[in-house]
C-alpha cells in the first residue's frame, strides 16, 4: 500500500532526496496511524488498561480501602485447593455448555420457523424479542417470585391440578436450581440467537432451494447441504457472543440466587464478586476474575477456528 | 367477626398513640431546638458544608419520615445540604467501598454490621463525639463499643441495631406444647419439631442472606461453644463443639418449611405474613408490617430472644448499623456534628418511636423509651443490644472478621452439612480452610 504515491514526484525529484518529514507528509500509513489514534486510545483506556489493572491486582493482596503489595502467585495457590473456587469453575462450565447447546438448538428452530411467509410476520418477530428487550434485572425478579419456594405460580398450579402435593423446592435443591438458572438464561437468550440467524437466513438466496427443489431434494437434504453451510459464519459469531455472554453472566444468578443453594449456582463471575466487592478482597476477587480469561480464549478459539477456517470461504468446496 | 373488629380498633389505637408520640416535636419546635444546640455543640459546622450521605433503604417508612425530620432540621439549623441517598442492604457495601476506593462521592454512610472495619484507615476517628453521646445518654453496652473501636479509637458510630429475635405464632407455638417460650436448646428444638408435627412449620433462611442467616447461625455456633476464631484471631473452627452445633442446626433443618436454603433477606417475611411460616428469626419489620396488613397474624404472633446456650449465656449477632465518616470528606465537623445530634435524646426518642422497635439502641440510656414497653409484644428487642456479639465473637472487631462475615463462610459450613453435601468433617474442613484464607 505504501507505494501508492500521490503527491508530487516531480518536485520531490527537483529537491533531491525527500527529508523525512515530507516523507512522513505525504505518507498515507503516517496519516492512518493519527486517524486510528482515537479508537485506540478508546481501546486501550476502557479495556486494556482494565483488563492490565485487574491481571495486576490479582497478583497483588490489595483490599478495598488500602494499596496491595505484590504477593506473586499467593492468591492463586489459594484458589488451586480451595472447593468453591473449583465448584464455582464446574458451575460455569456446566451452565455455559447446556445453556448455550439449548439456546442454539431452540434459536435455529425458532429462526427457520420465522424465516416462512406467515400473517403477522413482522409482528411475530418484533414478539420474539421480547425477553432480550427486558432488563436483566427485571426478568431475574420475575423468575424468582416463579421460582419461589412458597408462592411458586408453577407449583401452585400443579399442586391445584393435584399434580404433586408438595412445592418444588426449586433454588432450594442444588440440581433443581441448577436447572431452574439455566432456563431463566435459555429465556433471555434465545431471542439473540433466533434474530441473528434469522438474518443470516434471509441472505440465502431463494435461488438454491428452488434449484434442489427440482433436483428433488428433501426438506432435510436443503437444510443440511444448503442452509447449514451457508449459515456456518453465522453461526460462529453468533455463538461465540452466545457462549461468552453466558460464562460471563452475573446479574440473573446474583439476582436469583446468589451463588446459593451451598454455591451449587455460583459462578465465576458472582464468586468474584462476592470475594472482591462484598467482602473486599479486590486481589482474589480479581484472580477469580484473571481465571476466566483463559476459558474464555479457549472458547473463542474453537469457534473461529473450528468453523471459521472453512475451505468454502476461500472459495473452494465445503468438504 | 365482632371479636376481630375489636381486636383491631384497639390495634388503630395503639397505632395512633405511637404516632402521637412520634410527633410531639414538630417541625419548628425541633428547628428550634436544633439552632440551640447547633449554638452549644462542640463541633461547628463548614459553613456552607455539603454532605453526601448513604444510608440503607427503610423497612418501615415512619422511621425513614423521623429521620429526614431530623436532617432538615440540622440542615436549616446550620445552613448546610446533607443529600440522603438510599441503597438496599446489599448494596450499602459495594458503594460505601467504592467510595472508599476512590476517595471520592460519599462524605458518611450508615451501614450494615462492620462497615468501617472493612475500611479502617478510611475512617475518621469520632472518638470525641463517642465519648459525648456516652456521657449524655448513659453509657455505649459492650457491644457498641465492641461494634464502634478499633484499638482504642472509635472509628464509627453504631447507631442503632435491628435484633434478630425469634418471631413466632402464638397459638402454634401453644399447641405444639409450649405456653412459655422455650429457655434451652433442647426446649427449642423440640417447639420446631412439635410444630413441623403439627403443619405448622418453623423456618430460619440456609441461603445467602447476609443479615437472617448470619445472624441465627452464629449464635447456633456459639451457644453450644464454638467458635470461628479465638481471641488470637486463629481459626478454631474445626472443633467437637463446632461439630454439635452442626448436628443441632440439622436437626432444626429437617423440621423447616422446605426451601430455607434458598431463602435471601425477605423471604421469612413473605412466607411468615401469608400464613405458611410460623416461627423465624426477623427484626420487628414482620410485626409492623402485620399491624397494617394482616392484624389477626399480628394478634397471635410475639417475640423472644433465641435461647442461651449450653453455659447459661445468650449470645446473638445482631444486624448492627454503623455511621463512619470518610477521611476524605471536606466537612468533618459537620459530620461529627450531624452524628451527635442524631443521637441526642430529643431525637433518637422521637426516632426510635417512629421505628416501632425496628431500632435497638447501643446507648443504655434509651432503655427507657416508652417504646420498649407501650406494646409489650416489642420488649424483647430493648435489650438487642445487651446480647450481642460482633461478627468476631471473643476477639477484637477487624476487617477479617467482617470479611468472613460477607463471604458466608460461616452460612455455607452449615447449609453445607444440612443438605447434606458434605459430612461433619468436611463441612468443618471447608469452613476452617476457608476461615484460613481470610485471617491469614
Amino acid at each position: 500500500m505504501s507505494t501508492v504515491q500521490t503527491s508530487m514526484p516531480v518536485r520531490a525529484a527537483a529537491a533531491g532526496e525527500p527529508s523525512l518529514w515530507s516523507r512522513l507528509r505525504t505518507s498515507r500509513n503516517w496519516a492512518a496511524l493519527w486517524f486510528m489514534l482515537p479508537a485506540a486510545a478508546f481501546l486501550i483506556l476502557f479495556l486494556a488498561y482494565p483488563l492490565g489493572l485487574g491481571i495486576w491486582m490479582s497478583f497483588t493482596d490489595e483490599r478495598i480501602g488500602r494499596e496491595g503489595v505484590f504477593i506473586g502467585l499467593e492468591n492463586y495457590q489459594w484458589l488451586w485447593d480451595d472447593a468453591i473456587f473449583w465448584l464455582s469453575v464446574f458451575n460455569t462450565i456446566l451452565y455455559t455448555l447446556v445453556a448455550s447447546i439449548i439456546k442454539f438448538a431452540i434459536g435455529l428452530y425458532l429462526a427457520l420457523l420465522l424465516n416462512r411467509h406467515m400473517p403477522f410476520k413482522a409482528m411475530i418477530r418484533s414478539i420474539v424479542l421480547i425477553p432480550f428487550i427486558v432488563p436483566t434485572v427485571l426478568s431475574a425478579i420475575a423468575f424468582w417470585w416463579i421460582y419461589d419456594a412458597q408462592f411458586s405460580i408453577i407449583s401452585w398450579s400443579l399442586i391445584k391440578l393435584g399434580l404433586i402435593e408438595h412445592n418444588i423446592n426449586f433454588l432450594g435443591d442444588s440440581n433443581w436450581a441448577r436447572g431452574s438458572v439455566i432456563f431463566a438464561n435459555v429465556w433471555r437468550g434465545v431471542p439473540f440467537v433466533a434474530i441473528t440467524l434469522l438474518a443470516g437466513l434471509q441472505t440465502v438466496s431463494p435461488s438454491l432451494y428452488e434449484a434442489a427443489t427440482l433436483d428433488g431434494a428433501t426438506n432435510w437434504q436443503r437444510f443440511r447441504y444448503i442452509t447449514y453451510p451457508l449459515l456456518t459464519p453465522i453461526i460462529a459469531v453468533v455463538m461465540t457472543f452466545s457462549v461468552l455472554f453466558t460464562f460471563t453472566d452475573f446479574q440473573l444468578i446474583w439476582a436469583l440466587t446468589r451463588g446459593g443453594p451451598v454455591n451449587a449456582t455460583h459462578l465465576m463471575a458472582t464468586l468474584s464478586y462476592q470475594r472482591g466487592i462484598i467482602s473486599g478482597r479486590l486481589g482474589e476477587g480479581a484472580a477469580i476474575a484473571t481465571a476466566m480469561i483463559p476459558f474464555l480464549l479457549a472458547a473463542i478459539a474453537i469457534s473461529w477456528f473450528g468453523m471459521q477456517r472453512r475451505k468454502w470461504q476461500q472459495g473452494s468446496n465445503n468438504d | 367477626m365482632n371479636k376481630f373488629t375489636t381486636d383491631r380498633r384497639s390495634l388503630l389505637k395503639g397505632g395512633a398513640g405511637l404516632l402521637a408520640a412520634a410527633a410531639t416535636m414538630s417541625g419548628d419546635e425541633l428547628l428550634g431546638y436544633a439552632k440551640a444546640w447547633a449554638q452549644t455543640s462542640p463541633w461547628k459546622p463548614e459553613p456552607g458544608a455539603k454532605i453526601n450521605l448513604l444510608r440503607w433503604k427503610r423497612f418501615v417508612e415512619a422511621e425513614d419520615v423521623a429521620f429526614m425530620k431530623i436532617v432538615d432540621a440540622f440542615q436549616k439549623a446550620n445552613n448546610v445540604t446533607i443529600n440522603v441517598s438510599n441503597e438496599s442492604y446489599d448494596d450499602i457495601q459495594p458503594k460505601a467501598s467504592v467510595a472508599a476506593n476512590t476517595g471520592q462521592g460519599l462524605d458518611m454512610v450508615w451501614g450494615l454490621y462492620s462497615l468501617p472495619f472493612l475500611f479502617p484507615s478510611k475512617c475518621v476517628d469520632v472518638t470525641d463525639v463517642a465519648d459525648y453521646l456516652g456521657q449524655k445518654c448513659g453509657g455505649w453496652t459492650d457491644s457498641g463499643k465492641a461494634y464502634g473501636m478499633l484499638n482504642g479509637k472509635w472509628i464509627g458510630i453504631p447507631v442503632a441495631a435491628t435484633g434478630g429475635l425469634v418471631n413466632y405464632r402464638v397459638a402454634a407455638a401453644e399447641k405444639a406444647g409450649h405456653k412459655e417460650f422455650p429457655k434451652d436448646l433442647a426446649g427449642f428444638a423440640d417447639l420446631v419439631k412439635g410444630m413441623n408435627k403439627n403443619g405448622t412449620p418453623a423456618g430460619m433462611a440456609l441461603g445467602h442472606a447476609s443479615g437472617d442467616a448470619n445472624g441465627w447461625l452464629h449464635w447456633a455456633l456459639w451457644a453450644h461453644g464454638g467458635k470461628m476464631i479465638d481471641k488470637n484471631n486463629k481459626v478454631v473452627i474445626n472443633s467437637p463443639e463446632t461439630a454439635k452445633s452442626l448436628e443441632y442446626v440439622k436437626g432444626l433443618y429437617e423440621n423447616f418449611v422446605p426451601g430455607t436454603a434458598s431463602w435471601n433477606d425477605s423471604s421469612n417475611n413473605k412466607a411468615f405474613l401469608a400464613g405458611q411460616l410460623h416461627l423465624t428469626t426477623n427484626g420487628i419489620s414482620i410485626y409492623v408490617t402485620a399491624k397494617k396488613e394482616n392484624p389477626q397474624i399480628a394478634e397471635d404472633m410475639n417475640h423472644a430472644h433465641l435461647p442461651p446456650g449450653i453455659d447459661g449465656k445468650t449470645r446473638e449477632l445482631h444486624l448492627g448499623f454503623p455511621i463512619l465518616i470518610f477521611t476524605f470528606s471536606k466537612y468533618p465537623q459537620t459530620c461529627k456534628a450531624f452524628t451527635a445530634f442524631m443521637l441526642e435524646p430529643d431525637q433518637f426518642n422521637p426516632w426510635i418511636e417512629a421505628a416501632q422497635g425496628y431500632l435497638s439502641h447501643f446507648l443504655l440510656g434509651y432503655d427507657k423509651n416508652p417504646v420498649w414497653t407501650a406494646d409489650p409484644k416489642t420488649t424483647p428487642y430493648r435489650s438487642v443490644a445487651q446480647s450481642a456479639s460482633t461478627p468476631a465473637g471473643e476477639a477484637q472487631m477487624s476487617e477479617n472478621a467482617a470479611a468472613a462475615i460477607a463471604d458466608f463462610v460461616l452460612v455455607d459450613m452449615y447449609a453445607n452439612y444440612c443438605t447434606g453435601r458434605e459430612d461433619t468433617k468436611t463441612a468443618m474442613a471447608s469452613a476452617e480452610r476457608a476461615a484460613k484464607r481470610i485471617f491469614r
